[in-house]
Parts: C-alpha cells; structure tokens; sequence
C-alpha cells in the first residue's frame, strides 16, 4: 500500500462510506480500490521527491503495485472497482514511465519545482539555431555546411571520403559533448538532492541550460546520424 | 464434466485470420477444445447456406463445412474477414483485389464496410461475431454449461479502431470481453507458465494475416513487455497469393485462360497453391496440377529454391520490424535470452533462417521455441490470461501481464503536424491529459482529432476519432481552460474525458469515431436471442447431444464385418457393445449430460477400432498419390468411419 502522507482533508470511502486519508489506494477499512490518490509522481511509490532514483528499488515497486492495482485483479469486480483500478493503474504506469527515464524524470520535476522548461523533450526537432550555445556557433555552422555537401552529394549519386571522414569525427565529436553534458547534469542532481531549498534554485538553473543545451547537441547528432544513415 | 459455478467459466479465444480456436484452463494446463468434429481448428470461414425453400431466413455456416462450400459456392463464403476489421472503406481497397470479397453497392463514404454474401449483407465484426458463435457453442457444448465471458486475442500491433470491432463482435456473440490480449504475448504465457522463467524473450509472431514481433522482460511471474512492432498486413496468405498470381500468369500465357473473372477456379488454385505452400515446408518440390476448365491440365513444379526466391520480399518485411523493437526496447539482438516462434508461416524453413540471423541464436548456440503448437499456442495462452482474470486459480494467481500500446497516440495540430500525447510502447492503462483553449471570442466548441501513428502529418496517421468539446461557457478567446484526459484502457482502448475548469462545467463531448460502428448498431447486430434464453439453451444442448449419440450408435451399428472389426478382441467387442446398449438407453431422455457421458464412454471403447479404420483409410487413400491430395480425401474419410476422430492432419 502507498505510504500514508500528510493530508489536509479525509475523504470518505466510495464503498463503506467511513472517511480515509486520501492518499491511500485501499481503504484501510473495507480495503475496497480508491480512486487515485493525489500527490505527485513520486508520492505513487512513496518517495521523496529527487533527481537520482534507485532504478531496481523503482522497478520492484512498480511491479508490487501493478499486482495490486492492475485491472486484470478486477476483471469481475463492480463498475467502481474497475473504474478505479484502471485510473490508479494508470497514474502508476504514467508515474513508472516518467521517473524511470532520466532525462523525463529531470523534466518532470524541474517543472514541478516551478522551473520553466523551453521545450519538451520529445526528440522531435524545432531547432532555433539562435538558441544554440555560444562556444558551439562556429562547430555547428561547419558542421551545417558538410551536412549540406553530403546531402547534395548524395543526390547526385557521388562518394566523397574526406567528407564521409570528417561527418564521423563530427559525430564522435557531438556524442562526447553529449555525455559531457549529461555528466554534469548527474552532478547538477547531486547538488539539488542535497541541498537545502536556498541553494536548489542555482541547480535548477544550470540544469534548465544543460536540458537546453542537450537537446541541442542530441539534434545535431540525429542530423548527422540521418545523412550517414547509419 | 459439467462444471456450473455461478459465475462460469472464462475461455481463451485465438480469432485468427486463417483458423480460430478455443482454449480453456483444465487444471494447471491449458487446453484447447475441440469441435464437433474432433478438430481444434475452427477454419475463420463463414458461408451463408442457400435460401430455404419457404423462403426463410437462410442459416449461416462457419469453419469446416462452411470452408467445404468455398468451391461450390465462392460467392457466398468469406473468410481472411480479420484483414477487414476496424477499417474504412478507402483502407480495404487492396484487400478487395486480392480476395473475393463483394462490398454492398449502395455503400456510402465513412460507413462501416458491408460485405455481400449471397443475398445479404454483413460488417466484418458481424462476420468475426459468427466465428465467435461458433466457439462459444463448441465450449458450452464441451462444458455442458453456459460460456459468456471470453479473452479474444488481437495482433499486437491491431490500432484502436482494430480493437474496437473485435470488441464488438464479441458482444455481437453474446460474449463478454473481459480482455483483449496481444497474439504474441499470449503466446508467451503459453510458454512461459510451466517454468518460471527470468530474461528476455522475443515473440516473433507471423500468422496467416498479421505479422507482430514483441520483446518481453520475464521476472517474478510478471511479463512486462518492452516494445512491439508489426505490420497488420503481412502474413502467409501473402505468400499463398505470389502463388495465385503466378499460376494465374502462366495458365493465360501457356493455355490462354484467364481465370481472374471466374471465383470457384481462382478459389481452387488457391486451394492448391495453400497446399504447395505447406508441403514446402518439409519437401523439397511441390506440384502443382490443377484441371482447367477446358479440360487442360495446368501442371507445375515448384522447387524449394524457386519458392524462397519467391518469398524472400515477404520475409524480409518482417526484418524492419525486429530492428525497430530492439531499437525501442533499448536492447541488442545478444540480449534476447530466448525466442518464440508462433503462427503457421513460421514452420517455413526460410522464416526461421531469417529469425536465427536477426537474432544471432546458432552463432549462440541457441534454437528458437517451437516446443508447442504454433497454431494452438496463442489460444493457450489466451487461456491463462483467462484463468488470471478469474482469480480463482493457484497456477496463475502471481502471473501478470503488463503490456504496452503498438501506437503513439497524437492530436492534429495547427497545419496538420502531430503533437504526440502517448508514446508507443508505453505500458498500458496510460493516460495523458491536454489543455485547450478558444480562438475566438465567444465560441463554445472545440473540435479535436486525435490520430494514431508514428508519422509527423495527422493526414499519414490513423485517423481515430473526431470530436467536439462542446458546450463551453462564452468567454474571450484564450479564457476558457479545457482539460481533455485521454486513457488507454488495459485492452488497448481510447476513452475520452474533458472539463471546462474555470467554470467547472463539464463539457459535453461526443467522440466520434472515424470509422466504426455505434453502439446501438453494434445492439442491433447481437446474433438471435437463441443464446439467452436458458430453456432455450438446455434444449439446443440436448438437441446437440442427441445429434452426436445418434451419430456414433449409427457407425458402431455399421461396424460388424468391416476388417478393422474383425481385429478387435472378444473383450473389446464385448465393452463396445456394453457401451453401446447404456448409450441407446439414456439416448430418448432428457438428460444431455447423462447422454454426453454415455457417448463419451462409447467413443472411448471404440477409440482402437477407429485407429484402425483410419490407419485402412490412410493406406488406401496414400497409394499413388501426394500426401496433400490424401490428405483432402481423408478430410472427408475421417470423419466418416468416427464421429469423435481428429479429422486433422498434418
């Protein structure tokens, strides 16, 4: 069962009629099903709310509670009881999706501690090219350009090595940044997770720029992945 | 055998394209239940037999009888009906090249497709639903009690509207759908109940219709499925009309018949090319040698070689699939611990060639599985996912499925892009929940179209449903905040829910899907109300049991002075006999189950003088002739000389 949390106001049972807490997912008299608990992604499987997350204690959680909640335990149930298993399963699985992927997990609680996110992160491109870091102008416009070349190459049915090369070294290139760029952000959460709530607004902030910047450099080696078609 | 409880039995139920098939729990092992016929296989054939002489309505006839009347009657037959589900008149196009399918001609755009069988008309989910029917009353027939809850299995990669028809002709059936369950992780239930397995397994599921390829983590009893992928429109009977197409070729250039306008030929040539097919799998040549109908003879070999040559497009189809699973389950090919095969084109040796490379198993030493069934093992699994929703059952009470959507769920945005809500292979039940707003001061509807698919346009996606949120609060355009919940249900499902939140109000809104039948159509196609009348169905059991005792008496009667009597004991003769005579006394009265019981014991005592029948037909029916041509006459021999005799082979 959920970690009973503090919460303003009971809300009685839809079965037995007796007030509960409302973060419960069964009701601690009658153990009926309940609708979905409020609270946060984190509050489902009753943590804390941080960047690092216990990965395998994640998943062992997930599966308890699928077992529990999962509409396949309620084939024959009532209506209420259907309803509510698929609505708590739902916000589990939602819940197990966000927090288990490192970049979504970042995202969503970034937003939750109120922090403005440009874009999601969905892989898909809205590249401003305006938006690209500094230090990286010079790199990205050559890059650009071998990009276009390859392109027009390819067209016309021509190989060109020296090109084909450098495309593998700009690739090389990227990928590192990337994982540069998610080193730090490991270390942005150590920070936050730490911290006390003076010191997690300058986190917040560095992070927001890294997410920015990640995305960035995660287009860029998707373009260049695209031409080499590899 | 009867075994009433109150709330009955939960079936597992293959509604394939090719054969359906019906499986049950028998204590901690699933098993399929077989026909009248003996037969596991429920050919998905339904033939509208012709008008009665009184001019009545005309009975409707599913599996193999209904399959016999293909030759005779193509134009009152129909089968492959899955490929039709869930899909609009513009989609099936292609289809209706292929097969000989009549559309009504007074079908109007965005209608639910009828189909015409002689002088009436169905919906594919009306078609699904007598193939339902049919298995039902092969189950209750088996049990002796009533069967109303059933799981029906689907192509992993089946959309939402795919799902909904197959939903509908379950309860067009009069079966409750507790669930629908993806083919290929049924199949990997099937396998994965006897050893509680750990790792990482792939189902690489190719039937008669629809491919699907699904990575499975096992751990704990609970499979949670990675990733899946598919193609809805690839399957055996692909490579049955490359066949066709050929033979049809040659026979207009080598004898100058064109035989694409005459339907009873093309059905044979079919008939012949399914059979070529199948002994590929195992012979080095087929022949074809078919007579024309001016008295030709179309004769042809087909080399094994030749035919992989042929067959390497369809196969390869199944390649981009595999990759992108492994791509989206985030794993190698090395990390697959083990592979499933399941469906009937995956006995074809080229197929397993190509899934031992994708794969990499011999270069590991390992062997796909292919220890159950390939036909059976979806219907077995179906069964354990039945058995797991009745909650009754020690076996599976730790099992779990966890499975995913094939299809990124989307909303059209503005110049027709998709903003994508729900990612594919997201763990279902899933939900998303979107904010819309008004344009322009005033309005009070919203319309929103949601799509499914991967593409960036809405127009290349799945069109599910259009709808309106209606029923706004006038307020300045941007004001109103609208909150639409989007939830996958566990069977793959949309549902749709919205509120207006400054106000409060709820909106009011009618989710229309694109294609699709309503509710009230989906009421009025229920299958006569025979079904739910009890005494009804007490009558129509006795009625069935009185059929089957009736038929046996009459073989055991007949069979004194055949050869295959003449080398039974003493002690046999006189069991059957005994058998025989309780079986004629309990035959008038009105106790269907004390008659089953009764013919059951009589078709035990004589289940050696049926072997030996049946090895006699088999040594005639051979001499001089392909296994294949045998095995039709059998098909007819076999279920002659025993009314309880598997009419099957391989």
């Amino acid at each position: 069962m959920l970690k009973v949390l503090d919460s303003a106001v009971p809300i009685a049972c839809w079965s037995c009629s007796i007030g509960h807490n409302d973060s419960t997912l069964f009701c601690p008299h009658c153990s009926k099903i309940q609708p979905p608990p409020g609270g946060d992604y984190f509050q489902v499987f009753g943590l804390e709310r941080g960047f690092q997350v216990n990965l395998p204690a994640l998943e062992h959680e997930f599966h308890r509670l699928s077992r529990k909640v999962h509409p396949d335990r309620f084939a024959r149930a009532g209506e209420n009881e259907r309803q509510w298993s698929l609505a708590d399963t739902a916000l589990l699985n939602d819940a197990y999706r966000t927090l288990k992927d490192p970049l979504h997990r970042t995202e969503y609680l970034l937003k939750l501690e109120g922090a403005e996110i440009g874009e999601e992160h969905s892989g898909k491109d809205r590249k401003d090219p305006s938006r690209g870091p500094a230090d990286l102008l010079e790199e990205v416009f050559e890059l650009n350009m071998q990009l276009e070349e390859m392109r027009m190459a390819r067209k016309v049915g021509e190989e060109d090595p020296a090109l084909l090369a450098d495309l593998e070294h700009a690739k090389k290139k990227f990928e590192c940044l990337l994982g540069a760029v998610d080193e730090d952000l490991h270390a942005q959460w150590r920070v936050w997770d730490a911290a006390d709530s003076s010191e997690r607004q300058a986190a917040q902030k560095a992070m927001v720029a890294l997410l920015d910047r990640r995305r960035y450099l995660s287009n860029l080696v998707r373009d260049v992945t695209e031409v080499l078609g590899v | 055998m009867a075994e009433l409880n109150s709330i009955g039995r939960v079936v597992g139920i293959d509604l394939g394209t090719t054969n359906s098939l019906v499986a049950y729990m028998q204590g901690d092992a699933p098993a399929v239940i077989p026909g009248v016929d003996g037969s596991n296989l429920v050919p998905s054939v339904v033939a509208l037999d012709p008008v009665p002489a009184d001019g009545g309505r005309p009975t409707v006839t599913v599996g193999n009888t209904a399959r016999k009347a293909l030759i005779e009657t193509p134009e009152r037959v129909i089968y492959s009906v899955k490929r039709l589900m869930g899909r609009g008149l513009e989609e099936i196009q292609d289809e209706l090249k292929l097969f000989p399918f009549r559309l009504a001609d007074d079908m109007e755009a965005g209608e639910v497709p009828r189909i015409q069988l002689g002088e009436m008309r169905f919906t594919p989910p009306e078609i699904s639903a007598y193939i339902l029917r049919q298995l039902k009353r092969n189950a209750e027939r088996f049990f002796g009690a009533r069967v109303t809850q059933a799981v029906i299995t689907v192509p992993a990669y089946f959309n939402d509207a795919q799902r909904q028809a197959t939903k509908d002709a379950g309860r067009m059936a009069g079966l409750e759908v507790l669930r629908l369950v993806n083919e290929p992780t049924a199949a990997a239930l099937a396998y994965g109940l006897d050893r509680a397995k750990e790792g990482t397994i792939a189902v690489y599921d190719l039937g008669g219709g629809t491919f699907d390829i699904s990575i499975l983590k096992l751990r704990d009893g609970i499979f949670e499925v990675q990733s899946t992928n598919g193609d809805t429109h690839l399957g055996g009977d692909d490579i049955d009309n490359l066949l066709l197409a050929i033979a049809l070729d040659e026979i207009h250039a080598e004898h100058g018949v064109d035989l694409r306008g005459h339907p009873a030929a093309v059905q044979a040539l079919r008939k012949a090319a399914i059979e070529a097919k199948i002994s590929l799998s195992t012979e080095p040549v087929a022949k074809f040698d078919i007579e024309l109908p001016n008295g030709d003879r179309y004769q042809r070999e087909i080399p094994r070689a030749v035919f992989e040559v042929l067959i390497e497009p369809v196969l390869a189809r199944t390649a981009g699939p595999c990759k992108q699973a492994l791509t989206d389950a985030g794993i190698t090919p090395e990390q697959i611990d083990e592979v499933v095969l399941v469906g009937g084109s995956t006995r074809i040796p080229a197929m397993r060639a190509l899934v031992d490379e994708l794969f990499h198993l011999s270069a590991r030493g390992k062997k796909p599985h292919i220890e159950l069934n390939p036909d059976e093992v979806v219907a077995l699994g179906a069964a354990v996912q039945a058995d797991i929703l009745a909650g009754a059952s020690k076996t599976t009470e730790e099992m779990l499925l966890l499975d995913v959507t094939p299809l990124s769920l989307g909303i059209e945005a503005l110049g027709g892009t998709v903003a994508r809500i729900i990612q594919r292979n997201s763990t279902i039940p899933a939900s998303a929940t979107e904010h819309f707003t008004t344009g322009v001061d005033g309005q009070t509807n919203v319309a929103i179209h949601v799509v499914q698919g991967e593409r960036e346009m809405a127009a290349d996606c799945r069109s599910l449903a259009r709808f309106d949120l209606r029923g706004i609060p006038p307020m300045s355009a941007g004001l109103p905040r609208i909150e639409v919940k989007f939830l996958i249900d566990a069977d793959g499902i949309l549902k749709v829910t919205a509120r207006e939140q400054r106000s409060g109000q709820a909106a009011k809104i009618e989710v229309k899907p694109t294609y699709g039948l309503t509710d009230e159509q989906v009421e009025s196609m229920i299958l006569d109300s025979f079904d739910h009348a009890e005494e009804d169905f007490a009558k129509r059991l006795l009625i069935e049991a009185r059929n089957e005792a009736e038929k046996i008496l009459t073989l055991v009667d007949r069979a004194p002075g055949s050869p295959a009597w003449m080398q039974l004991t003493g002690e046999e003769h006189a069991a059957i006999a005994a058998a025989r005579d309780r079986l004629a006394s309990v035959v008038l009265g009105d106790d269907s189950a004390s008659i089953r019981e009764a013919t059951l014991a009589l078709d035990h005592a004589t289940r050696r003088y049926a072997d030996l029948q049946m090895d006699a037909a088999l040594s005639t029916a051979i001499r001089g002739k392909t296994m294949g041509m045998a095995g039709e006459e059998l098909g007819e021999e076999v279920t002659a000389p025993h009314a309880m005799a598997p009419a099957e082979f391989d």
